[in-house]
């Protein structure tokens, strides 16, 4: 067993200096007949043997490195740069734990603490937290912040926001009764929220752009949120987008969440992802999750540590502001290292990219008979509608070796409306190639 | 564990650390500034192509000004960042016996495997036909977990512990509303992780502690005291935050059934007893599983985590969404229109990365290397026990299980406190256990070497632990080598009042400059 330490004879002399005969002295506690039960599961393997199998089970999927591909819809396909996975597979990075002990943690709390600095500075926003499990999560925690902030109850959910999230959020409320109000499913992005928001409002959570990718100025919904006491909690499921344009706190944002998986993060099926968690200066003593502060040490030179633990669950148990007890932390490394290397001018040319060939494609699809793209203002994914179901559609672009976007029907199931809906998507990783592919087989298909 | 930040203030102490160079360098400790003091404009670490040339369609929405952020070369990126990395301890460096997280060896096959191209990089909503591989980790992963807690179901998508806490109360919750039964009560041993009481007030449950007995276990009077219609569930962690295991396990069980109440499991000891006891042999309804413990992936710096949760079979019709289930063309994934299931606890379908980790760490080890974890990791801890109960003070008698603890009683009267202990083994080259938790003793110390260790290097350890504890003992002069410990860190101890009294919590610009001097600063 490459993984275990102990050599037949260390146990016997270890068992030895504990003074037992046997390993099941050890665990004499346990009740009769509940020790050493038969497992149906197959022995130990060796790295070559463990190596095959997941390259079969590999095989069975379609990677996006095959394929043309524009799937996106709360996980978006980006490139990596080398540095970054070399960076975080570091053992220092790698293989430590939360940064209890700050002296020989300064790694981990530096870059936590960038990380916050450059949440803030993206999202337009004064403090971000350590990070969340992932974006609907921090969608679900600033609900509960607005809650305990506003001292009200209601939360009140866009019909543009990714329905994880809004399950999200609504799960949790639930489990305390407490009111949310999920407005209808709003593919034109036309909505009106400021009617919904009454005196027993906390906030309304809105998605910018939203799933249907429709861009909107909200300063007129933070406006009405301010008027009747309410916060305004902005989801941001495609975080480049604000290397491109005005960002929530810049149209008055209360708390920004947002899942920041595009930088940095591989796709891996959904997860893990890093949840982002920004919010204003006042706020911060009502945040969930972790967060790292400056000071100094005894000699004074600056340092960094875990900070306003008076908030979390290990100090203050069920008075705590979250249960949450983790971040996203490598995740959360990833994203560092990343928005370093692309730095002001690289994020921004990332985003130019990203919407150019997304408004590239919007053209050539709006060419296409029976194919209209819904949004009017959109970043890199927006929805079309076809003449027909679009979940058939995507299956016989599979068979065209294409992965086509993601169907209204996978999201809304059971929403009539949204059947003939495809979102698509189209980042710097697809080239005028895929795209021509695209607009072919669809024409085949059609 | 989660009591490390207990909040310190420097003790004014000799100014030991300045070495006197010009840089502030000491040799391979180099001084690192925050990213946004190196950068410069007209700099980048990615060569993109130029933006195609359209008029855009952002609605008038183009961001105004700049967004703040440094431009780095990659060199500078990668030297900032191996900089950072060298002023942190890590499990591969050295033994890391924080107690209750189970700092096992991650093997790098996992890494490997998580990074297969059709597995890494494959999106979540993906038709189904295209991610059968996927779903079939997911199943297999899902089987092994069952099989090894011998339960009838698991939900696989909470994201980490704390997580799996909440699926397993909120599966309670929707159990109990489906038969009009509301309740109001979570019964948790005040040893609990801190996170149990968080959890049940996310819930709406009230949280009503359960006092231990003499030897660390739950007192059956006082829970059957406590017991009543209101009681929804008790969460008790096994083996315990103590290192024990609850003998009256199965007691505990009938009782709590008997009141009408589930019995939730804190899993996060599972390690003591992997591939060696089922805990639903013992009368459990639900345990999480925290796959960055007991089975190896990578605790990374404070996550990502994953916390799937073992079900029985009155509580398994209410899982999340999504699962996975078998269809008559293969693998599918159930999203939505489930009626009984308590809803979505999170964004796609769980840690696919961690699932494919722990995962290759099972099948490396099989059910005969499981089982060794567990012998080996109690064997160890109790080794451990054995080695330092003449001159530290432990708080029960053994046998312990994966992990041992101590308190501070063999202390008294030095002056040195736990604090000081832990600081002085970071001058030693240790990673400290976990110490002041649990609450339940008294400067709590709570060690767990876990099997990854050779018997060298515990012995190494041990000998170290008795060299500082006959040097607490004798007193004199060290006394403050142990209040000025750590003195050959990157950072020696930090105010951590001065942290939380004014918070500063990101980098502003015009911040930039020299570190804070001290002087200035008071």
């Amino acid at each position: 067993m490459r993984y275990l330490g102990l050599t037949e004879a260390d146990r016997g002399n270890m068992l030895e200096t504990i003074g037992v005969s046997g390993i099941d002295a050890l665990f004499k506690d346990v009740p009769a007949g509940a020790l050493n039960p038969r497992l149906d599961l197959p022995p130990h393997q060796g790295e070559l043997e463990v190596e095959r199998a997941f390259a079969a089970l590999a095989k069975k999927n379609v990677s996006p490195m095959d394929v043309p591909f524009f799937l996106g819809a709360g996980a978006y396909r980006h490139h990596i740069p080398a540095a970054v996975d070399h960076l975080i597979q570091r053992s220092e990075f790698l293989t430590s734990y939360t940064p209890y002990q700050p002296e020989i943690s300064q790694g981990t709390l530096q870059y936590l603490f960038e990380f916050q600095t450059q949440v803030s500075m993206i999202t337009g926003m004064e403090v971000a937290n350590a990070s969340m499990y992932d974006g609907a999560t921090s969608a679900a925690e600033a609900v509960l912040m607005a809650q305990r902030i506003t001292k009200r109850s209601k939360a009140v959910l866009s019909g543009g926001l990714h329905p994880h999230y809004r399950d999200t959020v609504a799960t949790l409320m639930d489990q305390t009764d407490q009111p949310h109000v999920a407005a209808p499913v709003d593919l034109a992005g036309t909505e009106d929220l400021s009617t919904l928001i009454d005196d027993q409002t906390a906030c309304v959570v809105v998605q910018n752009p939203s799933v249907f990718g429709q861009l909107r100025d909200l300063t007129s919904l933070a406006k009405a949120c301010q008027a009747k006491g309410a916060l305004l909690v902005v989801a941001v499921t495609e975080i480049t987008s604000l290397g491109l344009i005005t960002p929530p706190g810049a149209m008055g944002a209360d708390i920004v969440v947002a899942e920041g998986q595009s930088i940095g993060v591989p796709l891996s099926f959904g997860g893990p992802y890093v949840g982002l968690f920004a919010t204003r200066e006042k706020f911060v003593r009502q945040m969930p999750g972790r967060l790292c502060g400056e000071t100094v040490d005894q000699d004074g030179r600056r340092g960094f540590v875990l900070t306003l633990s008076a908030r979390e669950q290990h100090i203050r148990r069920e008075k705590a502001t979250s249960n949450i007890c983790t971040n996203s932390g490598l995740c959360a490394l990833a994203f560092t290292i990343h928005m370093s290397l692309l730095g002001e001018a690289g994020l921004t040319r990332l985003a130019e990219i990203n919407h150019g060939k997304a408004v590239q494609l919007a053209e050539k699809l709006s060419a296409m008979k029976g194919v209209a793209v819904v949004p009017q203002a959109f970043y890199n994914e927006f929805a079309i509608t076809l003449p027909k179901p679009a979940a058939g559609i995507v299956e016989k672009l599979v068979e065209k070796k294409i992965l086509g976007g993601v169907p209204g029907s996978r999201l809304f199931p059971g929403d009539k409306s949204l059947e003939n809906v495809l979102l698509v998507t189209v980042t710097e990783t697809n080239t005028e190639g895929d795209m021509d592919k695209l607009v072919a087989a669809l024409k085949e298909v059609l | 564990m989660n009591r490390q930040g207990r909040p310190t203030t420097p003790h004014a102490a000799a100014n030991a650390a300045s070495a006197g160079t010009i840089t502030g360098n000491r040799g391979l400790l180099q001084e690192e500034a925050l990213i946004f003091e190196q950068g410069e404009d007209g700099r980048t670490g990615v060569d993109l192509p130029d933006a195609p040339d359209v008029k855009d369609r952002l609605g008038g929405l183009r961001r105004a000004g700049r967004i703040g952020l440094p431009g780095l070369s990659e060199p500078q990126v990668i030297r900032h960042f191996v900089r950072l990395s060298q002023k942190n301890y890590s499990i591969d460096a050295g033994l890391y016996p924080l107690g209750s997280c189970t700092m096992k060896h991650n093997p790098r096959l996992n890494e490997k495997m998580a990074r297969l191209p059709g597995l890494g990089d494959v999106h979540p909503l993906q038709p189904i036909s295209t991610v059968q591989g996927a779903l079939e980790v997911i199943d297999t992963l899902a089987t092994w977990l069952k099989t090894l807690t011998g339960m009838p179901a698991v939900a696989m998508s909470p994201a980490a512990g704390a997580h799996g806490e909440l699926c397993g109360l909120m599966a309670i919750r929707a159990a109990l509303k489906a038969r009009g039964d509301v309740r109001k009560r979570i019964l948790a041993p005040e040893s609990a992780h801190g996170t149990n009481p968080a959890t049940a007030a996310l819930c709406g449950y009230t949280v009503d502690p359960i006092p231990a007995t003499a030897d660390g276990r739950v007192d059956l009077d006082a829970l059957q005291a406590k017991l009543g219609p209101d009681v929804a569930a008790i969460m008790l962690t096994n083996p315990n935050t103590c290192g024990l295991f609850e003998r009256d396990i199965r007691k505990v069980a009938d009782m709590v059934h008997k009141a009408g109440a589930f019995f939730y499991c804190d899993g996060a000891n599972f390690n003591a007893i992997v591939g060696k006891v089922r805990p639903g042999d013992l009368g459990i309804d639900a345990m999480h599983i925290n796959l960055h413990k007991t089975f190896s992936t990578p605790h990374g710096g404070g996550g990502p985590g994953s916390g799937p949760v073992v079900l029985s079979d009155s509580l398994k019709d209410f899982m999340p969404v999504p699962y996975v289930v078998h269809g008559k063309d293969g693998f599918t994934l159930i999203e939505s229109g489930d009626a009984k299931s308590f809803g979505r606890m999170k964004g796609f379908h769980g840690q696919m990365g961690m699932f494919i980790r722990a995962l290759a760490y099972m099948m490396s080890h099989g059910a005969d290397g499981l089982k060794r974890v567990a012998e080996d990791s109690v064997l160890s801890a109790n080794y451990v026990l054995a080695s330092l109960k003449d001159i530290m003070s432990p708080s029960f008698e053994g046998p312990c299980m994966h992990e041992a603890l101590f308190d501070d009683r063999f202390l008294k009267d030095t002056g040195v406190t736990t604090l000081d202990f832990a600081k002085a083994m970071i001058d030693e080259g240790y990673h400290p256990m976990t110490v002041y938790f649990p609450l339940v003793v008294h400067g709590a110390m709570l060690i767990e070497p876990t099997e990854s260790e050779s018997k060298d290097s515990v012995d190494t350890f041990v000998n170290t632990l008795r060299g500082l504890a006959e040097k607490a003992k004798a007193g004199g002069e060290n006394l403050a080598m142990f209040q000025a410990a750590p003195q050959l860190t990157p950072r020696r101890r930090l105010d951590e009042t001065r942290a939380a009294r004014s918070p500063v919590l990101r980098w502003k610009p015009g911040s930039n400059g020299a570190p804070i001097d001290k002087a200035a600063a008071e």
